[in-house]
């Protein structure tokens, strides 16, 4: 398989395996799986977005192989902090899909990971930008300072890449030698700026080199390239050589979220472009040709796809309300006396009308 | 503040607020080992103000951390180590530089049990010098404990004492929700007093009534305590009883003891260094008019900063409530 895998301008990998054997075969197709599954639930999800069952959702369309290879990189006891395009990701580190509804329609409850997974100690996402890479760093800190064979993957997207906390976190990372992995989903758009209004550097992956830590890039659109690429980099956290910065080359083939419009500053042009790159079609063509896939397990899976999907849209519709005192119940370890009164009123107070 | 000295008759150090806050930071340190530290200048420097003085000898580098000059990094660092199950204490050197950190105290450290429903905590203490009063450079004395008073979630600790100091750090460390623990620096050296370094910590939800009284009540934390004291002290000899409450936790606000003394007093004076725009006193205030209006006999007067950045030092002892104020606003109230 010569898929193009675009290293790091600064130091070309030579420990990366080339992916040839049959485990690696199954390690793509099970990823193609999740990728279809994965895009079959965005669609239904932004469906119940305009028919008003789900709050304002942001998309993970074009992003499938980066967060499916993220998924199918960490190792159980590593730890995964996300921005909020990481549907795939929290699937498969055992977030189940009802529950990333339920996180979109509104209720806290969605960031309640079950205890029994990979998941369970995971942050929820991080909606204020880039404000989650610091945490991954404090997060790697615990586990160098634990000595645990744990690697921190955190995830941002190309905007992220501006703040100040992006900076903060590879600099401490580099300083401290940190078991972090920083994986930019640069998207091309940060809602409506584009990548060449958001930084003059040359790569975002560059923005290592002042951290003194390394960096590549890598085709987001690729899930080869990006197992290959996050394997070395979680591999070499966990053995503590340190920080990586891996910017995965994309691109938003959807709306930033449900409440934007892309049409206001995206050409139509550019984006049929795109979609000749889209990471689905490229990974089933490959695994076609190699014998690994078929138009027979294509329907199949399909159709498997949309009663999970079904299933979770069901799940999701049909669990009660949570109580609204939850919003005071959850804030400290005990409900302090100052609040008691309060919790009382919401309590006896009718849910009444929000129109 | 004889009442201290004979609060703790045995056991007690003399340690003054600063040595009070090393040691607090040394018994959690022995006690639970998930407990680390980090900031800028902590570790081989024992921290500006010494606050960590001698616990990377005792404890380390790997539990004193020195971090990079970066307030937002060191709260993000701290918001993930507390996820995870340790008990960082973060310092950021002074309250002035603690506005970059604010997103993270905002938007993670108050609302991560929340937003998971108890799945994960954010058992963190923030500690910050603030308050004038000691010449140091712009942007080295402001008193903004009201912009966290505001968050809920955060639990606000102002301690006044060296004593309290203590026993306030060690209910902060040892308290399952993050904690902003700020520390008067004007206090840090300004008397050596027992302190029973072996007692239970202190409750984090109550006020400290520090003097009884039944004629007025004054009301006030950090290091106005000492004016609010010497006030009290000149009113006594006017004949006038004050009780003086430091208020210590204003978040989560420990009104009852508040109410039941007005109920007793009949008038209130509040004393903060902050702007009185929008302060702290406010809320009290409001409390008092709400809960306890049927038992004022006086308008609730408020005694605090000018509303205007905290001047320059040059200026600074004009802009802070002095004894003098505070007298006055308590013979306002006692008029009615």
């Amino acid at each position: 398989m010569n898929t193009p895998f675009t290293t790091t301008p600064y130091q070309p990998h030579t420990r990366l395996t080339r992916l040839g054997a049959e485990s690696n075969w199954q390690r793509l197709c099970d990823g193609y799986r999740t990728m279809v599954l994965i895009r079959q639930f965005d669609k239904k999800a932004i469906n119940l977005q305009r028919t008003g069952q789900l709050g304002t959702y942001a998309s993970c369309l074009g992003g499938e192989a980066i967060a499916t290879a993220a998924g199918q990189a960490l190792h159980d006891n590593d730890y995964f902090v996300p921005y909020y395009r990481d549907h795939a990701t929290q699937y498969l580190r055992g977030v189940p899909l009802h529950q990333v509804l339920q996180y979109w329609g509104g209720d806290e409850r969605g960031n309640v990971f079950p205890a029994n997974t990979p998941a369970a100690r995971d942050l929820p996402y991080c909606v204020p930008i880039a404000s989650q890479l610091t945490q991954a760093a404090g997060i790697a800190t615990k586990a160098k300072l634990g000595h645990e064979h744990a690697a921190v993957l955190a995830t941002c997207g190309d905007g992220a890449t501006s703040r100040g906390d992006f900076y903060e976190a590879l600099n401490v990372a580099g300083v401290w030698q940190l078991p972090l992995v920083v994986l930019i989903n640069n998207n091309q758009w940060a809602i409506s700026v584009p990548r060449a209004l958001q930084s003059a550097s040359t790569t975002l992956a560059h923005k290592a080199q002042a951290a003194g830590i390394e960096g590549f890039q890598v085709d987001g659109n690729d899930l080869p390239a990006m197992l290959e690429a996050l394997d070395y980099a979680l591999d070499k956290a966990r053995h503590g050589k340190g920080a990586t910065l891996v910017e995965a080359l994309s691109y938003r083939l959807c709306d930033h979220t449900t409440a934007d419009d892309a049409s206001r500053y995206r050409k139509a042009s550019e984006l049929h472009v795109a979609w000749q790159n889209e990471p689905l079609a490229r990974l089933r063509q490959v695994l076609v040709a190699a014998g690994h896939w078929s138009a027979d397990l294509e329907t199949g899976w399909l159709g498997e796809c949309q009663q999970r999907v079904d299933d979770a849209i069901e799940h999701y519709l049909n669990t009660p309300p949570a109580p609204a005192t939850d919003m005071l119940d959850y804030l400290y370890a005990a409900l302090p006396e100052a609040l008691r009164a309060q919790r009382q009123a919401l309590q006896q107070t009718a849910g009444g009308s929000h129109g | 503040m004889a009442e201290q000295a004979q609060q703790h008759p045995d056991n007690a150090l003399p340690l003054n607020l600063i040595e009070a806050i090393n040691h607090a930071l040394g018994q959690a340190m022995e006690e639970d080992d998930r407990v680390v530290l980090l900031g800028e200048d902590i570790a081989t420097n024992g921290g500006v103000f010494r606050a960590t003085e001698g616990l990377k000898e005792r404890f380390g580098l790997r539990r004193v951390m020195d971090t990079p000059l970066a307030e937002n990094l060191i709260a993000g660092l701290a918001v993930g180590m507390a996820s995870q199950g340790l008990k960082p204490v973060a310092e950021i050197q002074f309250m002035g530089f603690i506005y970059a950190a604010l997103e993270q105290l905002i938007s993670h450290a108050a609302r991560l049990r929340n937003r998971t429903r108890g799945r994960l905590s954010c058992p963190l203490v923030i500690r910050a010098p603030f308050g004038g009063g000691i010449h140091a450079p712009e942007h080295h004395s402001e008193s903004t404990e009201a912009l966290f008073a505001h968050i809920p979630g955060l639990r606000v600790v102002i301690a006044s004492s060296p004593a309290r100091a203590h026993g306030l750090l060690r209910a902060a460390i040892a308290c399952p929700d993050p904690v902003l623990f700020l520390e008067p620096k004007r206090l840090y050296r300004l008397q050596r007093l027992p302190v029973s370094v072996d007692e239970s910590p202190l409750p984090l939800d109550t006020c400290f009534t520090l003097r009884a009284g039944h004629d007025l009540t004054l009301i006030s934390w950090g290091a106005m305590i000492h004016e609010t004291l010497a006030a009290a002290d000149a009113l006594a000899d006017q004949g006038v009883q004050a009780e003086v409450i430091d208020v210590a936790c204003l978040n989560p606000l420990d009104r009852n003891t508040l109410l039941t003394s007005v109920s007793k007093t009949g008038r209130a004076v509040i004393i903060h260094e902050a702007p009185g725009h929008g302060g702290f006193g406010a809320e009290i205030a409001a409390t008092l008019a709400g809960d306890g209006l049927m038992q004022l006999r006086a308008p609730v007067e408020r005694v605090t900063g000018y509303d205007c950045p905290m001047p320059y030092f040059a200026m600074e002892q004009r802009y802070m409530p002095s004894v003098e104020r505070i007298v006055a606003a308590a013979q306002r109230t006692l008029e009615y």
